[in-house]
Parts: structure tokens; C-alpha cells; sequence
């Protein structure tokens, strides 16, 4: 029993100082927790949240961003728990490893007071954030078939290399598929290529194989557009006005749209680039004086030429 | 040897797959999907080869798609730096490739000094250095992709783009792999110590066959050939990731059993493996030839024919009862 009761002291007294401490330095403090880069995209949206961090830092002294990357799901519930516990955020920026389990530790933190801001992908109970910044997947692949249709006429061929099996997948694919509807271009087939390098040679390899007559790819990913124009120069079917069509905006690829590449012309933005936007609106919550709670859904923009220095970024790794 | 449909059951496989394929496109059988074909199966095929010797031992490496991802992303970081010392020439390749076959031989050492020296079970070994060899290439990426020096990529692309005598050169390194396994398995004392180990481990140490020393070979055998499959993976697309040969443990393993090999050792085949990974990449061909299958049921598909394939060997219809050594 005595044992207990000095835990339980102890545990207060440790509660009392950190209040104490909270109090004393009366900064806003904001946590943003997503999951621990393991690919190159995420590391790209590590990275600007990283320049984020500093910029709103030394723009604002008494804005605290405190950044929390989590390899699971349970560790990203934990880092919650704990920016709640220890840090005693004031506000939230997240971007759920997934919806489902990471929907009840968000709605704990917003219980605790804090504003919340979550980045692309959505709880999956309504009306728990205040604010929310995504990406559009549907109008990438919208914007994609538009530029297909911008260079092709009827009867042209294209093949489509899609990404892993998910809802992301889905929704640009479908995007695609209705606006290409009725142009007359005929869509071959489309395979899976995982949105990844590897994937992206070999299904295209088996298309070059199976299919004699291609003249576009919509690859919809800049790493499987990679392994696409491989395979393509491979069978020196990379002439005649043949052209790839990626996505998300991969450094290597925006400083080769600059340059003026013919294969691979334009890339359509999914910016990894969209938590810094989130991290600005959440600051922006305690210093603007315009409202910021709301939805807001990043343009799929057409990076060509004219534009691509604007998305070029050659420091970070993405 | 007598003729029988169970040594015959991986080739009847294959061949049967081969006239689906003909049959759904005629352009399956056609010159460029065969090279395309043979050289996509070099990497599990080279690496499977390594695989059957610690299969058939009793051994089992789980770690060989993540080893060969942080196998490239080093020889890319080493042959990036080397081109200030080097140049863009041939030594900077040669430096990249002596760098992996050291690091294959060091990986697979490790995993065989764990396993025996150490007297950890093989599955938790190479289970545990799959999951270091895997963060390891992430932490070396900073979670990116490594991307090798363009100047390079052209001194180092020939290895996989171009041919030599109609075949590409990562189909002449395949084979040359395959008859050295071969004739290692089946004609040297090494080869006959590993069958006996995989039949009973107990029996052989009584019968003075040096256990530990030569299962250690096994690993370090399997982390060459890793290497020898790493070294012409990188002029392909000159780039390394964390997603890079990922799950080609397991095709590596499937490759091996579907070949014959028996997963619990003590019986191994050479030939049968590197059917079973033509078996395998064929499936994968022959999926993207056609769109008669929902896309979402591919796994399905090489799921079921793996099976059917092990179960043509296995099955109790045959004249014999399991070959066991």
C-alpha cells in the first residue's frame, strides 16, 4: 500500500511540474505525426515537412511543431497518446497510416481540446477534423486522359499501367477511363505495375510483346514511368512521337519535363510536398485572421515546360 | 535414370503453360518475349540455384530479396563515389561488382555462422537479417531511391541489354551458374555432404562429414549467387529502393520446390529448379498476355499453378512413393 501511494504522489507531482512547465512557456504547440518514410514519395513529404518545421518556426517564435513518424499503425495511435500526454498539443496535423484504426486515437485527441488536420487520407467517421488537405486522385487521372486526348486522335492506342490494388488505384483509373470515354482512343489493356520500377519494365516489355501498335502509356506513377521508358528504349519503340505519361511529381523527372523531353513531356502533380500546406493552414488557424477551417483539395496540376521550375525541388529526395 | 513422370512433372509444366501462352497470343512464342522471358528469370533463377543447396542441406534463407536490394544500393553508392577516383570507365564497374561478391559472400557467412556456430534455428536467422538488410537499403536511400551515375549506366548497361551469341548476357550468366550447380551438386563430395546433412543431420555428423563447415557453405554459396544476380539487376533500370526484390525469397524458395527439391532437404534438383523459375516468371508473362483474367485474380492464378505443379510431383498416383534420398 505504501508502495502505492507513493506512485501515485509521485505520478502527481511529475503531472504538476509538466503543467507548470506547459504554462511557463505558453507557445502553441503543434504535433504532425505521419507514418516513417519507407518510400520515396513518403521521404519526399518528410523532407518538406522538415523545411516546413523551420520555415514556420523562425517565421513565428512561439509556434512549436513538434514532427512524430511512426513505422505502424499502433505506433502512430501511441505517438498520439503521447503528443497529448507529454506535449499537450494544441493542435494536430495527421496523416493516418490508415483510416480505420487511427479514426478512434485522432476523435481521443480531439477530446483533449486540440485542433485537428488531417492530410490525405480520411478518417473514416466524418466530422473529426476541422481541417483537411488532400491530394486529387480522381482529377490526376482526369487531367491525364485530358492530355492524352490533347495529343491524340481517334483511333490511336494507349496500354495503362496501374498501381497497387487500393481505392487510390481505383478512383484514378475510373477518372481516366470516363473522360477518355467516347474520344475514340481505344485503351488496350491494363495491368497492375505495383508503382514500382521493376513492375514497370516487365508490364511493359509483355505490352511491347503483345501489342504492336501502342502510341501513348499512361503510366500514372513516375517510378513505373521509369521502368516504362527502359522497356521502351529496350525495343527502340521510343521514336514516332511515342510518349509517357507519369505522376506525382518526382524531382528527376520535373527537371527532365524542363528539359524538354519528348518521351516522357509532362508529369501530373500528386505533391508529397501537400503537408507543408496542411502545417501552414493549421498555423494559420492561431495567427490569420480569416477563417481556415474547411476542405481543401490540392489541384492535380499539369507540370509541363513553362511550369516545372515552380515544382522542382533538387534537395529533396523525392 | 528411368523416365518418369515425377522427375518429367516440372518440364511438362512448363511446356503445357507454353502452349496456353501460344494459344491466348501468338506473340508469346515470338523472339522477343522468349529473350524477354529467359532473361527476367535469370535474377530467381541465379539466386534459386544458391537456394536449392540450402534447401536441399535442410537449411532455408528467407533473406535473399532483401540482401540482394542492399547488395545493389551499396554497389551503386560505392560505384557513384568511385567515379571521382576511377572514372566512368570499366574499373568503376569492376570495383562495383567486387563489391557486391564480397558483401554476398559476407551476408551469407553471417546467416551460416548464426545458424550453426551460433545454433539459432536458420528460419529465425535469416528471418531476422532480412529484416536488417531491408532497412538497411531504406536508411541508405534516406527512404528514396539510389540512383546510379548516368555516366556510368552506360559503361554497365551492356551486362543486361546486350547479347552475345543471340542470347543476352544475363541468360549466358544463368546458365553458366546452373551447369557449376549442377555438377557441384551431383558430382562433387560437397554436393553428396548436403543431400546426406538434409536426409539426417545425426547420421552424417556420425559419418565424419564436417556439418557445421559445410551448411555454413551452403549460406555463403547462396549470398555469391545473390551477388552474381544483384550484379546484373543494377544496369537494368540503375536504381536501388527499399521495394526492390521484394518477395524474391519466396520466389526463389517456390522456384526450388516447385522443381523438386523437397523443402525439409535431403533431396535436391538443379534442373527442376531452374524450370521452376522459368515456371514462375512464365505465369507472370503469360498474365500480362491476355485480359481474360481479372487483373485483381493474378495471385490466384500462380498460387493455383504452383500448386498443381508440386502436386504433380507429389501426388500419391505416381509409381513411386516421395523420393527420399
Amino acid at each position: 500500500m505504501k508502495l502505492k501511494s507513493a506512485l501515485i504522489a509521485m505520478a502527481l507531482g511529475s503531472a504538476l511540474g509538466l503543467a507548470g512547465a506547459a504554462s511557463a512557456q505558453e507557445k502553441i504547440k503543434i504535433g504532425v505525426s505521419y507514418p516513417t518514410p519507407t518510400h520515396a514519395w513518403a521521404s519526399g513529404m518528410n523532407w518538406h515537412a522538415e523545411k516546413a518545421e523551420q520555415r514556420l518556426e523562425a517565421l513565428y517564435p512561439d509556434v512549436d511543431l513538434i514532427l512524430v513518424n511512426s513505422p505502424n499503425p499502433g505506433a502512430q495511435a501511441s505517438a498520439l497518446e503521447d503528443l497529448v500526454s507529454v506535449h499537450q498539443i494544441d493542435a494536430l496535423v495527421v496523416l493516418p497510416f490508415e483510416s480505420e484504426p487511427l479514426t478512434d486515437p485522432v476523435l481521443n485527441v480531439k477530446k483533449s481540446g486540440a485542433l485537428i488536420t488531417v492530410v490525405d487520407r480520411g478518417l473514416s467517421q466524418p466530422g473529426i477534423e476541422d481541417i483537411y488537405v488532400a491530394g486529387n486522385n480522381p482529377e490526376l487521372g482526369r487531367v491525364s486522359a485530358v492530355y492524352m486526348k490533347s495529343r491524340l486522335k481517334e483511333g490511336d492506342n494507349i496500354v495503362i499501367l496501374r498501381g497497387i490494388p487500393t481505392l487510390i488505384d481505383n478512383e484514378r483509373f475510373d477518372a481516366f477511363m470516363a473522360e477518355i470515354e467516347g474520344s475514340g482512343i481505344n485503351v488496350l489493356d491494363n495491368k497492375h505495375a505495383n508503382w514500382n520500377r521493376d513492375d514497370g519494365f516487365e508490364v511493359m516489355q509483355d505490352f511491347l510483346s503483345r501489342f504492336p501498335d501502342i502510341d501513348a502509356v499512361w503510366a500514372q506513377d513516375d517510378d513505373i514511368a521509369i521502368g516504362v521508358v527502359a522497356a521502351l528504349k529496350q525495343a527502340g519503340r521510343d521514336g514516332d512521337g511515342m510518349f509517357v505519361v507519369g505522376g506525382a511529381g518526382m524531382k528527376e523527372t520535373i527537371k527532365s519535363i524542363m528539359g524538354g523531353d519528348k518521351l516522357v513531356p509532362v508529369d501530373v502533380l500528386y505533391p508529397p510536398a501537400m503537408i507543408a500546406t496542411a502545417m501552414d493552414v493549421t498555423v494559420a488557424a492561431f495567427k490569420s485572421n480569416g477563417p481556415v477551417a474547411g476542405r481543401y483539395i490540392l489541384g492535380a496540376t499539369l507540370i509541363t515546360p513553362e511550369n516545372a521550375e515552380s515544382f522542382y525541388f533538387p534537395d529533396s529526395p523525392f | 535414370m528411368s523416365v518418369d513422370i515425377k522427375t518429367l512433372g516440372p518440364a511438362i509444366a512448363l511446356i503445357l503453360l507454353c502452349i496456353v501462352g501460344f494459344l491466348l497470343n501468338p506473340a508469346f512464342l515470338s523472339e522477343g518475349n522468349i529473350t524477354n522471358l529467359l532473361t527476367r528469370s535469370a535474377f530467381i533463377g541465379i539466386i534459386a540455384v544458391g537456394a536449392t543447396f540450402v534447401i536441399t542441406s535442410g537449411g532455408i534463407d528467407l533473406s535473399v530479396g532483401s540482401m540482394a536490394a542492399v547488395i545493389a544500393g551499396v554497389m551503386i553508392i560505392v560505384m557513384n563515389n568511385a567515379v571521382d577516383v576511377f572514372g566512368t570507365g570499366i574499373a568503376t564497374v569492376l570495383v562495383g561488382c567486387s563489391c557486391s561478391i564480397v558483401l554476398g559472400l559476407g551476408a551469407g557467412w553471417t546467416n551460416g555462422m548464426l545458424t550453426t556456430k551460433g545454433k539459432i534455428e536458420a528460419f529465425i536467422v535469416t528471418l531476422g537479417t532480412m529484416g536488417i538488410f531491408r532497412s538497411l537499403v531504406t536508411y541508405f536511400a534516406d527512404g528514396g531511391t539510389l540512383s546510379l551515375n548516368y555516366d556510368i549506366r552506360s559503361t554497365y548497361r551492356p551486362v543486361y541489354y546486350d547479347s552475345f551469341v543471340g542470347l543476352p548476357i544475363p541468360v549466358w550468366v544463368f546458365i553458366a551458374v546452373a551447369i557449376a550447380g549442377w555438377i557441384l551438386l551431383n558430382w562433387t563430395a560437397f554436393g553428396r555432404y548436403c543431400t546426406a546433412i538434409g536426409s539426417n543431420e545425426a547420421v552424417a555428423r556420425y559419418s565424419a562429414i564436417k556439418v557445421d563447415r559445410i551448411k555454413t557453405w551452403t549460406y555463403v554459396l547462396q549470398g555469391l549467387c545473390v551477388a552474381l544476380a544483384t550484379i546484373i539487376y543494377v544496369p537494368r533500370l540503375g536504381s536501388a529502393s527499399s521495394s526492390t526484390g521484394v518477395l524474391w525469397e519466396l520466389e526463389a524458395i517456390a522456384a526450388v520446390i516447385i522443381g523438386g527439391t523437397v523443402l525439409k532437404g535431403g533431396y535436391g534438383r538443379i534442373g527442376g529448379t531452374i524450370l521452376g523459375a522459368l515456371i514462375l516468371t512464365t505465369i507472370g508473362n503469360i498474365l500480362n498476355f491476355t485480359d481474360v483474367i481479372s487483373n485483381y485474380l493474378n495471385g490466384t492464378m500462380q498460387g493455383l499453378i504452383i500448386i498443381v505443379a508440386v502436386w504433380l510431383q507429389r501426388g500419391d498416383w505416381g509409381r513411386r512413393s516421395p523420393p527420399t534420398s
